[in-house]
């Protein structure tokens, strides 16, 4: 029903209940259709190692490449992914990850020996980059280009020493306030 | 129904998600609306990723199919992508 032909309708006293629903399920769905929140994603991203870095660009990156505006907060030990030397240094250990498929079970006393994080590490690497996944650097290039907003937790920051130039170019430092004010306006939110 | 002429290629065998979508969609905003894009994958997530991108972005699936290990996606982009 137009407006003119709603405003004649009300005027005339001839609106049914069947109008009524129908009008008020049109404007629902056409809310539901225009909603900015379900093209907004936004992902916490707190761990630091080389496996979970992949989770919230991987999906940052995705949804930006689907048109919603994506934001990624990184706090505590995934700060160290927006580092600018998170992509050679990431490291995963297999010492009480026992979901992390090994060549043969290997017990975490002899994988916590020095040296061992490094083999387990390039080994996931090596994986990785045979199957074609793509790399770190390659991940966060492509969250930049899409638009992807790259937010760094101003607290762990504090916390943990680091300074505005051990990040990469184009990251927003964040608080909780603010990143808040984001998150309530984005149907997706996810914790990593 | 054969297949339509494609303005572009795109090949993204040999790499995995997300990388089919995300090197779709940055390949996509430099085509006009009605050009076709080819896309080649080898991820079997494709399968259900491009086409689920393509109705999320208002570009059109026009046609799918697999040639050996190869998946082929022919995608029209719309008037409003």
């Amino acid at each position: 029903m137009t407006d003119d032909a709603l405003v004649a309708a009300v005027g005339a006293g001839s609106l049914t209940e069947a109008d009524v629903r129908r009008i008020v399920s049109e404007e629902l769905a056409r809310a539901l259709r225009t909603d900015p929140a379900s093209k907004r994603a936004v992902i916490i991203a707190s761990k630091g190692t080389l496996d979970w870095a992949y989770p919230p660009l991987i999906l940052a990156s995705a949804a930006a490449a689907s048109n919603m505006e994506a934001s990624i907060f990184f706090t505590f030990y995934g700060l160290n992914i927006v580092r600018r030397d998170f992509a050679a240094t990431a490291m995963v250990s297999p010492t009480g990850n026992p979901a992390m498929p090994m060549p043969v079970p290997m017990a975490d006393l002899f994988t916590g020996l020095p040296g061992m994080r490094s083999v387990a590490t390039a080994m996931m690497k090596s994986r990785f980059k045979k199957k074609g996944v793509a790399g770190l650097q390659e991940l966060i290039d492509a969250c930049r280009e899409l638009g992807v907003h790259l937010m760094a937790c101003t607290m762990t920051m504090e916390v943990f020493g680091f300074s505005p130039d051990d990040f990469i170019d184009g990251v927003e430092l964040t608080g909780a306030g603010a990143f808040l004010s984001q998150a309530r306006r984005a149907h997706l939110t996810l914790f990593v | 129904m054969p297949e339509p002429h494609a303005d572009r290629l795109l090949d993204c065998r040999r790499t995995l998600c997300p990388m089919p979508v995300v090197r779709t969609s940055q390949e996509m905003r430099t085509l006009a609306p009605g050009q076709v894009l080819k896309v080649l994958a080898t991820d079997r997530g494709a399968i259900v990723d491009i086409p689920a991108w393509a109705n999320d972005t208002g570009n059109e699936l026009v046609d799918w199919h697999e040639d050996g290990q190869d998946l082929v996606f022919l995608i029209r982009k719309g008037e409003e992508a």
